[in-house]
């Protein structure tokens, strides 16, 4: 069905047609909206869930992951100052090996209050053992959520997956939404470890060094085994529902001398940046990072690289630059842009292309860059 | 005469200390609820009572959680059964700092909100599994590793705070009068809705007293007055049998806390407040349960 909403409301309409047993979850702006469009739902008898109205976010995971255990679906939001301050339970939920899946809504971190669009919240998780995926448009929104309740079940992945959407920028935006119908695309859930009374056993009990590192190690198993999982999953989402996104969303890149590499709505902005510069005569091309964890490998051999990071890390550098230098052996011109909700046009990324100088770090719209 | 059953839902291979009554009330507690449960239990003695991965001492299913997210986490599975048909039970289990500290805020989301599930604190009266350090529970007087010179300000009234969610059901227990602790939780778990049960748990190496001592000194705790039992029910108050004897001669607070380590060298002061914090809680609960407050 054709319609238009906005990125709340699209990841909002995916999750109803998924059908979690439990929602739990905490107002925050941008994400709130999502929130109360899950209590409508269950109000309105349209979905049949328990919505567990928590009193933090902290409660919003631990009722997620109480629940996932017990071998039922959960879904979850939230954003920024929320997202950290469930931060215990976010490595909780993977150390346990649940399925929960949660919509963030990148918004910066305070002081001061700042609630537009920036990545540092989520980055701030990516060790956590959760998978991570940045949608750019309404319907990728729908779509991505979808994927992710597929990817996280299947029982060689049982990691959590949370859907990174740009806050206001996307969550509030309306564009066009074609929702599907899902049928079988999304598996009864079948929790190898949930909870029986009849055989009962010791969850997340004292664990010594060995046994410990060895639980580590099948949580990076599973993560690298979920490349293959998000690989099939996207394939059979384009077959079922004739829509293809994959790790790195690429645009004109085939012979592009240049690519820009970014996330969220900042990759789409950049699409229009490159057509601009091929006007020009410069063979651009953007690569847009869906998925963050696990990380994809970029083919950048021979390229110019300008890397736009919505995000930092003090004292270190923009996170996917860095990240691209030591896993692509790019040398990229690292742009920080878009913190706390700084607009970046597609001429703002066209200039950094335009005067980029490959190996040094820019911060957009300073003066005293070095 | 309430006939306790002889199952064992706990193994013969805990690592509680000697004379545990954290462990002890836990018996009694699992012996009322029955297999059909999950226990919640966030970082707490118990946590490392239960033994370590790949072995539980537990024959019921424990879900060992984040310090401060133990009621949460019981809103969460208590859902997730009620969605499912299934009439598993939900119990956490969780020391004083869980509870009156750290917990205190998913305690009270989660009755706020009406979850179907028994809460359980068993109070030693400080954080037993870091090595006795002081919690809001702690009484005036008592010295723990950071109040060396003994605590200054008076226990926390968690049952006032809980109370103050008019769940159907709460009481206070102590493993040293096992059914009465029994019948509390049976009962407990017989009401819809949020139930709170808190026990006192006399601490042998916490509080400094020989480990054969756990049962009597809850009885000392009972008689001088220093814990009271009762139920709360709807509302209205009922004071237990051992407590209704006590109240017409109670002990003397001194043979209470003279065997106690932790009460040595107590001031008078610290003693007068402890005195007067018991009586008052008494006062009130007798006026509450004849309904004259």
């Amino acid at each position: 069905m054709l319609t238009i909403a906005t990125g709340n409301k699209a990841v909002a309409a995916a999750v109803r047609q998924v059908r979690p047993s439990v929602i739990a979850a905490y107002p925050i702006t941008p994400q709130t909206e999502i929130v109360e469009q899950m209590a409508e739902y269950v109000t309105r008898g349209e979905l049949d869930s328990q919505f567990i109205p928590v009193e933090s976010e902290h409660s919003a995971m631990a009722a997620c992951i109480g629940a996932s255990i017990t071998g039922a679906r959960t879904f979850t939001a939230t954003s920024s100052h929320g997202l950290l301050y469930m931060h215990e339970m976010v490595n909780w939920a993977a150390g346990a090996r649940l399925p929960i899946v949660m919509a963030n809504v990148n918004r910066a971190v305070g002081p001061g209050w700042n609630v537009w669009a920036e990545h540092t919240d989520a980055f701030q998780e990516r060790d956590t053992g959760w998978l991570q995926v940045y949608v750019s448009t309404v319907q990728e929104a729908y779509d991505t959520t979808l994927m992710a309740f597929r990817i996280a079940e299947n029982e060689s992945v049982l990691l959590p997956v949370m859907v990174n959407l740009d806050g206001f920028l996307l969550s509030h935006s309306m564009q066009s939404l074609e929702t599907v119908e899902i049928s079988d695309f999304i598996p009864p859930l079948r929790l190898p470890h949930a909870i029986d009374p009849e055989n009962p056993a010791g969850y997340g009990t004292l664990t010594g060094p060995d046994a410990y590192f060895k639980f580590r190690w099948d949580m990076e198993r599973s993560m690298r085994d979920s490349a293959g999982v998000i690989r099939e999953t996207e394939d059979e989402f384009a077959r079922r529902f004739h829509r293809k996104y994959g790790f790195v969303d690429e645009y004109r890149c085939e012979d592009a001398d240049v690519v820009v590499v970014a996330m969220g709505t900042l990759g789409k902005e950049a699409e229009v940046a490159a057509d601009l510069l091929r006007a020009e005569g410069v063979k651009a091309g953007v690569m847009r990072i869906r998925w963050l964890r696990p990380f994809p490998r970029l083919d950048l051999a021979g390229r110019d690289v300008v890397v736009i990071d919505r995000d930092y890390s003090f004292g270190f550098g923009g996170v996917i630059a860095k990240s691209l230098a030591a896993t692509a052996r790019a040398e990229p011109f690292s742009v920080i842009a878009g913190l706390g909700g700084q607009e970046v046009t597609y001429d703002d990324i066209a200039e950094f292309v335009r005067t980029r100088s490959p190996g040094t770090e820019y911060w957009f719209g300073v003066n005293d860059n070095v | 005469m309430t006939e306790i059953p002889t199952e064992e839902y706990i193994l013969k291979c805990t690592s509680a200390c000697a004379g545990c009554s954290d462990t002890l009330t836990l018996r009694y507690v699992l012996k009322a609820a029955g297999p059909d449960m999950v226990l919640v239990v966030p970082a707490c003695c118990t946590s490392v009572i239960q033994g370590a991965y790949p072995n539980t001492a537990m024959n019921v299913p424990v879900y060992n959680v984040a310090f401060a997210a133990a009621a949460a986490c019981a809103s969460g599975m208590s859902a997730a059964f009620q969605a499912a048909g299934r009439k598993t039970r939900v119990i956490v289990y969780a020391g004083d700092g869980g509870t009156v500290d750290i917990g205190i805020q998913s305690l009270s989301g989660a009755f706020e909100r009406g979850t179907d599930f028994l809460y359980i604190c068993y109070d030693n009266e400080a954080y037993g599994n870091t090595g006795m350090q002081r919690s809001g529970s702690t009484p005036a007087g008592a010295r723990t590793t950071t109040t060396p010179a003994g605590k200054v300000q008076t226990k926390k009234d968690l049952d006032g705070i809980v109370a103050a969610h008019n769940p159907p059901y709460m009481a206070t227990a102590c493993a040293a009068y096992p059914r009465d602790l029994f019948k509390k939780v049976e009962k407990a778990l017989s009401i819809r809705g949020p139930k709170f049960i808190h026990v006192l748990a006399p601490c042998p190496p916490g509080w400094r007293f020989s480990s054969e001592k756990s049962v009597e000194m809850g009885k000392l705790a009972v008689k001088t007055g220093m814990w009271i039992l009762y139920e709360r029910e709807q509302g209205k108050v009922t004071i237990s049998g051992p407590s209704k004897a006590a109240m017409i001669k109670p002990l003397p607070l001194e043979e209470y806390l003279a065997p106690q380590g932790r009460f040595k060298g107590i001031d008078a002061a610290s003693v007068a407040l402890l005195k007067a914090q018991a009586e008052k809680t008494a006062k009130r609960l007798l006026r509450e349960e004849e309904g004259t407050c």
